[in-house]
């Protein structure tokens, strides 16, 4: 997982912006993008839900979704012991079957990254290699209310500790306040705050948390600006906030990616995270990836899904396949 | 002047909420005349597994409420449907071509099998609980707890009271149920249902399925997430397989039964879809 480094990204960004990422360059820039269709979003995004999947596909689908998910614990009450059960979960989902695969990452607080490194022992790693990574969400998650040394600080911290990926969030107050060279300046701050000693970097994740955004055109904004300020990944939510990942969000922010790509040939990873909960809504997703940006960013350094939950639907699912008989919640773990 | 009717549409009850198939079919209900009364939902296994769904997570609430409680919200069952008395006999009489006083009657006995079993909530314990005599100071108590999900293929030969019978002793002790209704009589489950969704019992105790009961048993009975399944209608369906399908996932089975007597009130029908629990307690040493 090494991210660009930040001088080009930074000069990539100068090119683009055509002059330096201050407000008013950036407000010029940003707004100069063309408003969303909502009607015509939410329309598309409806139908690319309506696909009918074949049981070939379907099976072809969990094990890739198993693949790609960062299998998430963020509460208050984590514990050690929740963490290294987490990550029993993730590198063997299903006890049962064998062939099930690991997920692409756990992630966790800053704080619980030692344990989750510990667990994982040998099997920690890069998922292009079948081992799993470990992320941490970092910069005052979930609010991203504190001042930039604690954020960076945060940062640091968990890289220092073993973390392979970090999940930031946006200063969502300076992004609504039209400060978009401060919201710039902090992304490509912690940008450089995930570079370990030996020069390779952590990869980063930019939370723009989309319920709190209000608008498409805001949504679209952030994606912009985070990608311009250096973020491998756009993520949606927190999964903190009530209206969360949803599939007409996603579909705009890999829109973005796609001309992000057009325009420069970089590859800019999409995480949406929070309430996916079933099979079904996740293959709307692989649906809406396989559409938009193409089959290729089906990888787990282009795609992930964020989510707790949803592995055990896959597995029932993957059961339900298997056996041809309906199984319950009683034949995969509690987590 | 002559005006059109406007006729029902009869759809699902699965979680509170009345959704028609997700597969989207229907098919025609005919009276006893062979006359046209309704399209009726016919249910698609993915409805059977949303039901199994829907009972899973009422279970705990509904096994949770306190017997004198869950024997208060089956009486109000009774209360509703006594209301609603008119309706239940209209259908049956157009349903199965019965006379007025033989529909009439079908829906009294239907109603005073819910009071019957009702009435068994807060007592049923006492009868096959037990304080077992240990060689000890300890207290050693059996209790009847609730099995969990269980499914039902409701008697096929009549509207109202088969379904009636074979639902209410499940409910007693706590379960959440999935049924499957009667294939040729329809139409009084649905009504049914109204009343149980306008009654106390909450959403995903009772679920009603609408269809073939030959194409949606054969997936309740392989469902890992059903306890028990009732098959006292089934005596149509190949049963032996069902049982032995049910008994790869460990369910409780009641067989088929036909006749008038189909499922007569008992208290075997509570105690059938019950666990015995029992626990031992340090008695005072004084």
């Amino acid at each position: 997982m090494t991210g660009t480094s930040l001088i080009t990204a930074r000069e990539r960004a100068l090119a683009v912006l055509g002059g330096e990422p201050d407000d008013a360059t950036l407000r010029r820039y940003l707004h100069g993008i063309a408003g969303v269709d909502a009607v015509g979003l939410e329309q598309r995004a409806a139908g690319l839900g309506t696909r009918s999947i074949k049981t070939t596909s379907k099976q072809w689908a969990l094990d890739r979704i198993i693949q790609l998910i960062d299998l998430t614990t963020l509460e208050g009450a984590d514990t050690p012991g929740k963490v290294r059960s987490l990550v029993a979960k993730a590198l063997v989902p299903d006890p049962a079957d064998g062939t099930t695969p690991r997920v692409a990452a756990v992630c966790v607080y800053g704080d619980m990254v030692p344990y989750a490194v510990d667990a994982l022992g040998a099997a920690h790693g890069d998922p292009d290699d079948g081992l799993v990574s470990v992320a941490a969400v970092a910069t005052a998650f979930p609010s991203g209310r504190a001042s930039l040394e604690i954020k960076l600080a945060d940062t640091a911290e968990a890289v220092a500790a073993g973390a392979d990926e970090i999940d930031m969030v946006i200063d969502r107050g300076a992004f609504l306040a039209g400060r978009y060279g401060l919201v710039f300046d902090q992304i490509a701050a912690v940008k450089e705050a995930c570079r370990r000693a030996d020069g390779t970097s952590a990869s980063l994740k930019v939370i723009l948390e989309t319920g709190e955004l209000v608008t498409y055109d805001n949504v679209r904004r952030a994606s912009w600006l985070s990608i311009l300020a250096g973020g491998d990944f756009i993520k949606t939510s927190t999964g903190k906030v009530p209206s969360a990942a949803t599939l007409p969000v996603t579909l705009l922010m890999l829109e973005v990616v796609r001309d992000w790509h057009l325009a420069t040939g970089q590859r800019i990873g999409v995480k949406p995270a929070g309430g996916i909960r079933t099979s079904k809504d996740a293959i709307k997703y692989l649906v809406t990836v396989a559409e938009t940006v193409g089959e290729e960013w089906l990888v787990p350094h282009l795609f992930r899904f964020g989510a707790s939950s949803l592995l055990n639907d896959v597995l029932l699912q993957r059961q339900k396949l298997a056996t041809s008989h309906y199984s319950g919640p009683d034949y995969v773990t509690i987590d | 002047m002559s005006r059109l009717a406007v006729p029902k549409t009869y759809k699902l009850y699965i979680g509170g909420a009345f959704p028609r198939s997700e597969s989207g079919r229907t098919y025609e209900v005919l009276s006893a005349s062979g006359g046209f009364l309704a399209n009726a939902a016919k249910a698609s296994r993915k409805d059977a597994r949303d039901a199994v769904v829907a009972a899973r997570a009422a279970v705990g609430g509904w096994a949770g409420a306190t017997a004198y409680n869950r024997g208060q919200v089956l009486y109000r069952i009774a209360e509703l449907l006594e209301g609603r008395r008119a309706q239940f006999v209209a259908e049956i009489e157009d349903a199965e071509g019965a006379t007025r006083a033989a529909a009439s009657a079908q829906v009294d006995e239907a109603i005073d099998r819910w009071v019957w079993y009702a009435g068994w909530a807060d007592k049923f314990a006492q009868v096959t609980g037990n304080a077992n005599p240990v060689a000890g100071p300890y207290f050693n108590i059996s209790v009847p707890e609730p099995t969990g999900v269980v499914a039902i293929v409701a008697p096929q030969d009549t509207s109202l009271l088969g379904l009636v019978s074979a639902v209410a002793p499940a409910l007693v002790a706590g379960n959440a149920v999935v049924v499957v209704a009667s294939e040729r009589f329809p139409l009084s489950a649905i009504s049914l249902a109204e009343v149980l969704a306008t009654s106390d019992v909450p959403k995903g105790v009772v679920n009603v399925l609408t269809g073939s009961p030959a194409e949606i048993t054969p997936w309740l009975a392989s469902h890992a997430d059903v306890n028990a399944i009732d098959l006292v209608g089934a005596s149509a369906l190949d049963w032996v397989d069902l049982e032995i399908s049910a008994a790869d996932t460990l369910k409780r089975v009641l067989r088929p039964e036909q006749g008038p007597d189909a499922a007569a009130p008992a208290l075997g029908r509570i105690t059938a879809f019950t666990e015995t629990k029992t626990v031992w307690h340090t008695k005072s040493m004084r």
